[in-house]
């Protein structure tokens, strides 16, 4: 504060000083009367991220907040793009596949399957039914590997620690069996164009099968820590609703949008592999807030054990890999 | 129970496509091609009539094409008209896809379909980062993936895999510094050729090779 007595004092002394005099030199009274005349800082916008333990993932956002409330968020993405489609300009089909294990590192052979079946399609080429039989299987376990992640890591984020604990050790059971598959915990590079990489080692189905079966007592132990928690249900029912116009209009796809009351589940609706021989429901919900998102994914976890018990029961030794090597062979690039 | 032995999608979805493609291409006068490629439904139109087109697939009962699935661009570099921009359209009501193609040069504005379809600003952001295509009546015309700076459009074929600067931290000027691409190698580009079928030199043997042939006098 400026005390009245040196007001005359001040008002000649800011007459005679110059601008560029620096701050230090400048008698401490003239110093202090200029930092009162600096007051506009936005308290409000915060900067998010780019590392941060809960962004999950390299995201930045700058939060204009009104209190707790975010009123709006301008993200900064980019941060993880690694120039996927650059680099695989310059790589045969084969050597592009272990990329996409980089695309989502929580789903990865769900990403080799996307792009092994567009190479298929593009070469015409049909794979052995063991193959098919193997990428549902894998398939369904990688959905079960992410739906933990997601709702576990939905939980901390919530304030729930316990089903990120739990979860982790059920991901590990399910990490050995990509680990048995394909030598590599996360990035498999397993499904390949013409099937999968190798035969997986003799026992490994009745592993999963012995798996599949205890793991419905997790989901249980899951939804009595969450579902009917009311601080779960204080913090994610009515948060985040999606209708179903605005989630079709905002390009959803998935549980997301399956949790806002539209049935259409790609497996189901347009399926490739062998989906279309594995009976299974279709769960979806109404509100399309957090909460439904939540129940739809743990709906979805007990029918992907249903499709691996089909699986387990359907699969036949067999080549896992098309025989003949003119047509599974990668085109030469020029 | 349904007969889970075949896939019952297969066949009675390629007749529907083949349907659509003909009432495409008889009804509008601005389609160039409609055909159905390798199961897919694939529509070529002038970029001026796209956005009356996509409005007619998105509200039409006969349509409903609800969801803009994936907007991205291709570029062939040989062609005046060097970019396509690629419109992967999904119906829910009717379980079809269809994949709509314009094409535009580096300069002409292709119209942008955030009004149909909300999420297209992204996309149309990203197209713009990776191939400078221009969108007209797009109000958000920021780079999204490149860093801050960045010039070139790094997805067209003529920009090369290494670019052409890169960033290091400077522990002496305490900065992030951007120098232009320095390799440590060559950028090796293996072509597979076998040395059995008229490959004279073999790569790391080019130095004796040229003094053999005589190109070269020995040291």
């Amino acid at each position: 504060m400026v005390h009245s007595h040196d007001k005359a004092f001040l008002e000649d002394a800011q007459a005679l000083v110059r601008d560029d005099i620096p701050q230090s030199l400048l008698p401490e009274s003239v110093a202090e009367a200029q930092e009162h005349r600096v007051v506009e800082i936005d308290s409000h916008a915060l900067n998010f991220g780019p590392q941060h333990p809960s962004a999950h993932g390299v995201l930045r956002l700058v939060l204009e907040m009104e209190g707790e409330v975010v009123a709006r968020a301008v993200p900064h993405i980019g941060l993880l793009h690694r120039g996927t489609e650059k680099l695989i300009e310059y790589k045969t089909y084969q050597k592009a596949l272990p990329y996409f294990d980089r695309l989502d590192y929580v789903s990865p052979m769900c990403e080799e399957q996307a792009f092994a079946l567009a190479t298929e399609k593009l070469l015409g080429i049909d794979i052995p039914e063991r193959a098919k039989w193997l990428r549902v299987l894998f398939a369904e376990i990688t959905r079960i590997l992410n739906h933990i992640l997601n709702l576990t890591a939905m939980g901390l984020d919530c304030g729930a620690v316990t089903p990120a604990l739990w979860g982790y050790e059920e991901r590990e059971k399910l990490l050995e069996f990509y680990e048995a598959a394909s030598g590599a915990r996360f990035h498999a590079n397993y499904f390949r164009p013409g099937g999968v990489a190798r035969d997986v080692p003799a026992g490994l189905e009745d592993r999963i099968g012995l798996w599949a079966r205890e793991f419905p007592k997790w989901i249980d132990d899951l939804e009595g820590l969450l579902t009917e928690n009311r601080i779960w249900k204080q913090r994610t029912v009515g948060i985040g609703v999606f209708s179903s116009e605005q989630a079709l209009a905002w390009g959803f796809s998935g549980p997301c949008l399956r949790a806002s009351g539209v049935p259409w589940d790609l497996r189901r609706n347009q399926p490739y592999d062998n989906y279309h021989k594995v009976e299974f429901n279709v769960p979806v919900a109404r509100q399309g807030d957090c909460y439904d998102r939540y129940l739809v994914r743990v709906a979805e976890m007990r029918e992907s054990l249903r499709i691996i018990e089909q699986c387990l029961d359907q699969i036949r030794p067999g080549p896992v890999k098309v025989q003949d090597p003119s047509s599974a062979r990668h085109p030469e690039r020029k | 129970m349904a007969d889970l032995s075949i896939n019952p999608h297969q066949g009675r979805l390629e007749g529907q496509l083949g349907a659509l493609a003909f009432t495409f291409m008889t009804s509008w006068a601005h389609v160039s091609s409609a055909a159905v490629e390798k199961g897919e439904l694939v529509v070529r139109i002038g970029r001026e009539h796209l956005l009356g087109f996509l409005t007619t697939l998105r509200d039409d009962p006969r349509y409903r094409f609800e969801q803009l699935m994936d907007l991205c661009g291709v570029d062939w570099p040989q062609r005046v008209e060097r970019f396509d921009v690629v419109y992967n359209l999904l119906s829910v009501t009717y379980n079809r896809r269809i994949r709509v193609i314009v094409t535009t040069s580096e300069s002409a504005p292709v119209p942008s379909v955030h009004h149909l379809w909300p999420c297209a600003t992204w996309w149309e952001r990203e197209c713009y980062d990776l191939f400078g295509v221009m969108f007209s009546g797009q109000p958000d015309m920021r780079r999204i993936l490149t860093d801050n700076g960045f010039e070139g459009h790094p997805l067209r074929k003529d920009f090369p895999l290494s670019g052409y600067e890169e960033v290091r931290y400077d522990v002496e000027r305490r900065q992030v510094v951007k120098e232009p691409v320095s390799l440590t190698q060559d950028f090796r580009d293996f072509d597979f050729v076998s040395p059995w079928e008229g490959m004279l030199t073999l790569p790391g043997d080019e130095k004796a090779h040229e003094v053999r042939q005589g190109m070269k006098r020995g040291i």
